[in-house]
């Protein structure tokens, strides 16, 4: 399956509390109206920018923080494909591939913002078409990518009705 | 091999002889979730088609975050999980209980050897207590909600070798500050990081929890400590729950291991807007301040608000300064009431708070204005984490934050302490 979209770019350390900011997800569970603040800390006009099938491209570490699943719910909700990034929180990791949230680990310091990408999880590959550049995806562990395939944790307990990782 | 601690406790649990890298589905021996987590899982549990949950005994929900409510949308959050708890029958913490991780110590939910997880990023403080204890998210705890278990890859070790003693007015805050700032924010990512050594060893139990509580801000999945004997008298204090102690194998594999001597260190603060941007509290001395925060899961324990009152007592917090003061847990209150301190804290101008996370998380109980400076016992002090993006947070320990509570500026709380004890 590919992805394709345009690339937002972040630096390193991108923590939950920047994603989604604190006042905003302890006050509703409709994910629709934290999507209108991600990333807002960052950059104020992102949640208006961002557009379905687009990419956030981090460097180092994102996702670092709190254990909120708002965080990537609000991504998923604001139109975000999937996060690619250079290595990841491991909170953040589990709790995107829970919700289905593709999260990609490469090689991502020669994206920038408003490249057109297209992420082929299947293949493991990038294709940078601004830059003519593939990108080598590093695979997800089988666990995890039995999750991510069944669409996300609550679609794997729905089939088996407990963990079937094997 | 030898195994490391994380490597052992998650062979006992799945049942497999493991190392790590290895993927395991184990049964989980305490679950946890608190305000801010709880209703999404209550969602994915419905969604998952759950009907009952797995040893609800085994099962916490904590109201923490924002307690007492301060909105009407938060209160219809806790509503949910009330409910939710009641039906199935699970253990509930209500306002005024206290902070999740020292509740489930106190209670006597975990101890040596425990597996558990929590809805909580800082459920690795229960490591102090040589559990097994870590963070996921709400999804994660439906699914241990249904299934009693949860998938791990059991874990990397990096072991922490702290030699030599903390210094006179340094604090385990003070460490733990140290330690992830030469480490990085990322410096742990996916490990179990093994606390030990002497300076260790010679800590409270109180204060090893504010060790193992900050192991996530260096990326841990775990912040393990060996259970010695002021563990298992913590745990026979406070726990009827049979428990075992587990210990790595000298001949485990480590992939780092880093040795400090920390009889030369400083008391130390985290600079705005990150945990790792840390520097020796003489580095910001003199930094005006405006509200000074003592509470917390990482430093809202007796010992905590006894030191800050060593401090306090017979002084007054500067006029410019707010001083809020949460104690972790009801019992934390009372037994500082019993001690005096809270009087002492309050005669001193502390406004005190709802024993609950205070307002660390940018809920309630003191938002700071735009532009003001915090001085927090807190663990994050990211951008916008009190909820103003134009205030700045930093880090400390209790100690600190008394002693800049009454000046009115980031002070070295050396000058302060009383040197005959507390």
């Amino acid at each position: 399956m590919e992805l394709r979209g345009r690339a937002h770019k972040f630096g390193d350390d991108v923590n939950t509390d920047y994603i989604i900011s604190g006042k905003y997800k302890f006050k509703t569970l409709d994910m629709k109206e934290l999507a209108k603040h991600v990333m807002e800390d960052l950059d104020p006009d992102f949640a208006k920018k961002v557009q379905p099938g687009d990419f956030v491209v981090a460097g180092r570490n994102f996702g670092c923080g709190s254990s909120r699943e708002q965080a990537p719910l609000a991504l998923l909700n604001a139109g975000v494909s999937a996060v690619l990034a250079s290595s990841f929180a491991r909170i953040f990791y589990r709790n995107a591939i829970n919700t289905g949230l593709p999260v990609v680990e490469c090689d991502t310091s020669e994206i920038e913002s408003g490249d057109e990408l297209i992420v082929d999880l299947e293949k493991g590959l990038i294709r940078n078409i601004t830059r003519n550049k593939e990108i080598a995806i590093k695979p997800l562990p089988p666990f995890m990518l039995k999750i991510l395939r069944d669409g996300g944790l609550v679609a794997h307990f729905r089939k088996y009705g407990t963990f079937n990782l094997g | 091999m030898g195994k490391t601690i994380a490597e052992k406790i998650l062979s006992k649990k799945s049942g497999q002889d493991v190392y790590a890298n290895d993927l395991v589905v184990a049964k989980v021996d305490f679950r946890m979730g608190q305000d801010g987590t709880s209703p999404l899982a209550i969602r994915s549990f419905e969604e998952m088609g759950g009907e009952r949950v797995a040893e609800p005994e085994s099962c916490a929900f904590v109201i923490d975050h924002s307690a007492p409510s301060p909105l009407e949308g938060v209160s219809a959050l806790h509503k949910l999980m009330r409910d939710f708890a009641r039906k199935n029958k699970m253990i509930l913490y209500d306002v005024g209980e206290g902070v999740c991780h020292q509740l489930l110590p106190e209670k006597g939910h975990v101890g040596p050897g425990s597996l558990v997880i929590g809805a909580d990023s800082h459920t690795c403080t229960y490591g102090a207590l040589n559990a097994f204890a870590t963070g996921v998210g709400s999804t994660d705890l439906a699914a241990a909600m249904i299934s009693g278990k949860m998938w791990f890859k059991v874990p990397e070790t990096v072991k922490f070798v702290c030699h030599g003693r903390l210094p006179f007015g340094v604090y385990s805050k003070d460490l733990i500050l140290y330690l992830i700032g030469q480490v990085g924010a990322d410096g742990a990512t996916y490990m179990s990081a093994e606390f030990t050594g002497e300076a260790i060893s010679a800590l409270s139990v109180e204060a090893r929890f504010t060790i193992s509580n900050m192991a996530v801000e260096m990326g841990a999945k775990v912040g393990l400590m060996e259970a010695d004997e002021k563990v298992w008298e913590w745990v026979r204090r406070h726990s009827s729950g049979k428990f075992e102690g587990v210990k790595p194998d000298p001949d485990a594999c480590y992939a780092r291991i880093l040795e400090y001597d920390v009889s030369g260190l400083e008391p130390q603060v985290a600079k705005p807007h990150r945990v790792d941007n840390v520097a020796p509290v003489s580095e910001v001395a003199g930094t005006p301040i405006h509200q000074a925060v003592l509470g917390t899961c990482t430093n809202g324990r007796l010992e905590d608000l006894r030191i800050a009152a060593s401090i306090l007592r017979g002084r007054k917090v500067h006029p410019d300064v707010r001083l809020i003061v949460a104690p972790a847990s009801r019992q934390v209150f009372l037994d500082a009431m019993d001690e005096g301190i809270i009087q002492e804290l309050v005669r001193a101008g502390a406004a005190v708070v709802t024993p609950g996370c205070g307002p660390c998380v940018g809920t309630h109980n003191g938002i700071p204005s735009d532009g003001e400076n915090v001085i927090s016992t807190a663990n994050r002090n990211f951008k916008g984490r009190m909820a103003n993006n134009k205030a700045f947070i930093y880090l400390a320990s209790p100690a600190t934050v008394a002693a800049s509570a009454i000046t009115g500026v980031i002070t070295d709380p050396r000058e302060y302490l009383p040197r005959e004890g507390l």
